[in-house]
C-alpha cells in the first residue's frame, strides 16, 4: 500500500469511520440500559423499596433492621442424598447470621413488621459457602420480580384502589394475604420458622437431579401474642427478648428440604408444593451468640441467594436471579456510606 | 509501504483478545442494567473470561516487550506518535487492570470468586468494606473509559487504513501476509 496523500477530501471514509464508532457506541448505549427507561434495572427496584423519606444512609435497601449472631450448621448427613455439596455431608460447619426484620423504614417499631426473616452464611472447610435469606411467609405474595415492583408500586400509590387494583391483576396474593391476616405472631425471632421459597436444584453424587424448597424449622414452641399486645413493647423487643433467651441457652432450628414431584409450580414462589412431599431433615442450626450490627460480623455480608455450593444450583424460578442483582446494588450503595453508619455506635438504632 | 508487521502469534493475540474485551463490556454494562434472569449466566461467563483475559494479556505484554512492534511510519505527525503510544500503554494498563479490579473488589467484599462450578479462586484482598467501595467504583468507571479508549483506538486503526493508507492498518489486519501484497 504505498502512502497516498489526500488527494481528495476523504469524505467516504471519514463518514465510514463515523458510521461504525456512532454504531459501536448506540449499541453499548443499549446493552447498559441507557436507551431503554422501561427496563427494570436494580436501581428502579431500589428506588421501589426506598421508603418516602428515603433509604438509611450505610444500610440494607429492604430488610433494614436486624441483628447479627454466630452459631453452627450440623448437619447429620442425610441431605447427601440430595445433594453432595459439602456443607450436607455429616459435620458441622460455622454460621454469620442475621435475624432481620422486613422493611426498609428504620424508625418503624419491631411490632409492625408483619414479616420475619433469618439469614444465613455457612461455610465449608473447601471454601464454599452457601448464603440464604428466608422469610416467616409460607408463601411469597407475588409470582415474578416484575409482579414485585408493581406491587411495591401499588402499595406506595396514593392513588384510592392502587392496592384493589394490584390484587384485582395478582391473585397469587391472595394466599400471602390469608397468611398475613390469620396466622399467629409470636413475640420472638426464636417461634418463627422460616421459609426459603425459592427453588433450587440439588445434584447427588451420582448426578441426580431434585429440585427443592428448604425451611427452618424452630426449636422453640410457638406462643401466640396478638399484635396489639406487641404494640405496646419498646420498639426492638425483639432484639432484646431474642438477646435474653439467648443467655438462657442456645437457639436451635431443624433445616428441613422439600422435594418437588414434576409439575409442581417450582419458578412461582407464591404456590405452596402440594401436601405429601418428600421432606427431609438434613440438620440443626444452633445460635450460640449474638451481636449488634454496627460492629457484627453479618453487617458487611450480602446474603446473596445465589451463593451456593457446588452440587446446588439456581432454577427455573426468577427471583434468585433478580435477588443477586439488586443485592449487589444495594451492598455496593451501603458500602460506600459506610461513614454514615458507624461502627461503634451501640444498639445502631436511632 | 507494506512493511514489517506484528508476528501471527502477536495478532492472533490481538484479535482474540479484541473479540473478548468487547464482549466483556458488553457483558459487564448489560448484566448490571436489570434484573431479569439473563443476569446470572452473563456473570458466569464475566468472571471466567476476565481472568483469561488476564492471562492472555499477561503474555501478550511479555511477547510485546521480548519482540516489540514495526515501526510507525516516519512521516507520522509528532502528537499521532504520541497518541498511539501512549494509547497502547493506556490499552495494555486496562487490559490488566480490570481483570485484577474484578478479582480483588470480590475478595474485599467477602464474596467467593467463583470461576466455574469446581474452580473458585483465592482472595487477593482481606474482607475491607470501604476498599471494597472504591474498588467496585474503579472497576466501573474504568470499564466505561476502557471502552471509550478502545472507540478512539479503532477511529485511529480505521484513520490509518481508510484515510492515511500507511501500512499501520495492515501491521495488525487479521489478515495473512500474502493478502496484504
Ligand atoms: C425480586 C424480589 C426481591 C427483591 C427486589 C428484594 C430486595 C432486597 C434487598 C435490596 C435487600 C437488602 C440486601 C442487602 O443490602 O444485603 C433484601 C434483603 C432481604 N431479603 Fe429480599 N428481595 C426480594 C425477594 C426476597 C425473597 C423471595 C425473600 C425470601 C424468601 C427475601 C428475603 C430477604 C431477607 C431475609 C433479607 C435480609 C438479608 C440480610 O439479612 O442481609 N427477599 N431484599
Ligand atoms: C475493535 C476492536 C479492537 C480492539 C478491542 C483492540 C484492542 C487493542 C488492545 C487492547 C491493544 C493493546 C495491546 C496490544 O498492543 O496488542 C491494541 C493494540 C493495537 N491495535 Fe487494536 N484493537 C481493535 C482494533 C484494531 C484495529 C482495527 C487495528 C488495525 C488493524 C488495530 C491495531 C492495533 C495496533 C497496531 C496496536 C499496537 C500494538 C502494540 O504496540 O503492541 N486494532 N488493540
Ligand atoms: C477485562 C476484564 C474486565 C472487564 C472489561 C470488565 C468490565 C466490567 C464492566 C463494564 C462492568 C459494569 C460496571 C458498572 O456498570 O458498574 C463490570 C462489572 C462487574 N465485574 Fe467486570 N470486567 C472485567 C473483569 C472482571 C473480573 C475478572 C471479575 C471477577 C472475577 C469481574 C467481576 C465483576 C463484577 C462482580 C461486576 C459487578 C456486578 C454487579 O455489580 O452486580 N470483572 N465489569
Amino acid at each position: 500500500m504505498p502512502p497516498s496523500p489526500a488527494q481528495r477530501f476523504p469524505l467516504g471514509s471519514l463518514i465510514v469511520i463515523a458510521a461504525v464508532l456512532g454504531g459501536s457506541a448506540a449499541a453499548f448505549a443499549y446493552t447498559a440500559g441507557w436507551l431503554s427507561p422501561e427496563r427494570l434495572s436494580r436501581e428502579r427496584v431500589l428506588a421501589g423499596l426506598s421508603p418516602p423519606g428515603g433509604p438509611a444512609p450505610g444500610r440494607r435497601r429492604n430488610h433494614v433492621r436486624g441483628i447479627c449472631f454466630t452459631g453452627s450448621f450440623e448437619a447429620n448427613g442425610a441431605g447427601a442424598a440430595l445433594s453432595r455439596a459439602r456443607v450436607l455431608a455429616a459435620g458441622s460447619y460455622p454460621v454469620i447470621g442475621r435475624f432481620n426484620l422486613s422493611g426498609a423504614d428504620l424508625a418503624e417499631p419491631d411490632a409492625k413488621a408483619r414479616v420475619r426473616g433469618l439469614s444465613l452464611r455457612i461455610a465449608a472447610p473447601d471454601g464454599s459457602e452457601w448464603r440464604t435469606a428466608m422469610i416467616t411467609a409460607p408463601v411469597f405474595p407475588v409470582a415474578t420480580p416484575e409482579a414485585f415492583y408493581a406491587l411495591l408500586q401499588a402499595s406506595a400509590s396514593r392513588e384510592p384502589g392502587a392496592m384493589a387494583g394490584f390484587a384485582a391483576a395478582h391473585p397469587e396474593i391472595a394466599a400471602f394475604g390469608a397468611w398475613a391476616r390469620s396466622a399467629p405472631w409470636t413475640g420472638s425471632y426464636a417461634e418463627e420458622r422460616y421459609n426459603g421459597l425459592n427453588a433450587f436444584i440439588f445434584t447427588d453424587a451420582s448426578g441426580g437431579e431434585h429440585v427443592v424448597r428448604w425451611s427452618m424449622r424452630p426449636e422453640a414452641q410457638p406462643v401466640p401474642v396478638p399484635p396489639e399486645q406487641l404494640a405496646g413493647r419498646a420498639p426492638d423487643f425483639l432484639d432484646e427478648e431474642v438477646k435474653a433467651r439467648l443467655a438462657a441457652g442456645p437457639l436451635r432450628w431443624t433445616m428441613e428440604v422439600m422435594v418437588a414431584e414434576p409439575g409442581d409450580p417450582v419458578a412461582d414462589p407464591s404456590k405452596a408444593w402440594p401436601e405429601g412431599r418428600r421432606r427431609i431433615d438434613v440438620g440443626t442450626l444452633t445460635v450460640q451468640a449474638i451481636q449488634a450490627e454496627p460492629d457484627g460480623p453479618c453487617r458487611d455480608i450480602n446474603y446473596d441467594p445465589t451463593v451456593l455450593p457446588e452440587g446446588m444450583r439456581v432454577s427455573a424460578d426468577p427471583f434468585p436471579a433478580a435477588r443477586s442483582s439488586a443485592y449487589a446494588l444495594s451492598y455496593e450503595r451501603r458500602a460506600a456510606e459506610a461513614a454514615q453508619y458507624p461502627r461503634t455506635a451501640a444498639g445502631g438504632r436511632p | 509501504m507494506s512493511g514489517a508487521r506484528f508476528s501471527p502469534l502477536q495478532r492472533l493475540l490481538h484479535w482474540a483478545m479484541a473479540v473478548c474485551i468487547l464482549a466483556m463490556l458488553f457483558i459487564g454494562v448489560g448484566m448490571v442494567s436489570t434484573i431479569s434472569a439473563r443476569t446470572l449466566p452473563l456473570v458466569s461467563i464475566h468472571k471466567p473470561l476476565g481472568i483469561a483475559i488476564l492471562v492472555l494479556a499477561l503474555l501478550r505484554l511479555g511477547l510485546r516487550l521480548r519482540r516489540g512492534a514495526p515501526p510507525l511510519p516516519a512521516d507520522l505527525p509528532e502528537p499521532m506518535r504520541l497518541a498511539a503510544h501512549l494509547s497502547h500503554i493506556v490499552l495494555y494498563a486496562l487490559m490488566i487492570a480490570m481483570p485484577l479490579l474484578g478479582w480483588a473488589m470480590l475478595s474485599a467484599e467477602g464474596y467467593p470468586i467463583q470461576l466455574s462450578p469446581g474452580l473458585r479462586l483465592p482472595p487477593i484482598l482481606p474482607q475491607d468494606t470501604g476498599l471494597y467501595a472504591l474498588l467496585r467504583q474503579a472497576h466501573g468507571l474504568l470499564g466505561y473509559a476502557f471502552f471509550a479508549v478502545i472507540l478512539a483506538h479503532l477511529g485511529a486503526a480505521l484513520f490509518h487504513g481508510l484515510v492515511r493508507r500507511d501500512g499501520v492498518f495492515g501491521a495488525m489486519a487479521p489478515v495473512p501476509d500474502r493478502a496484504l501484497n
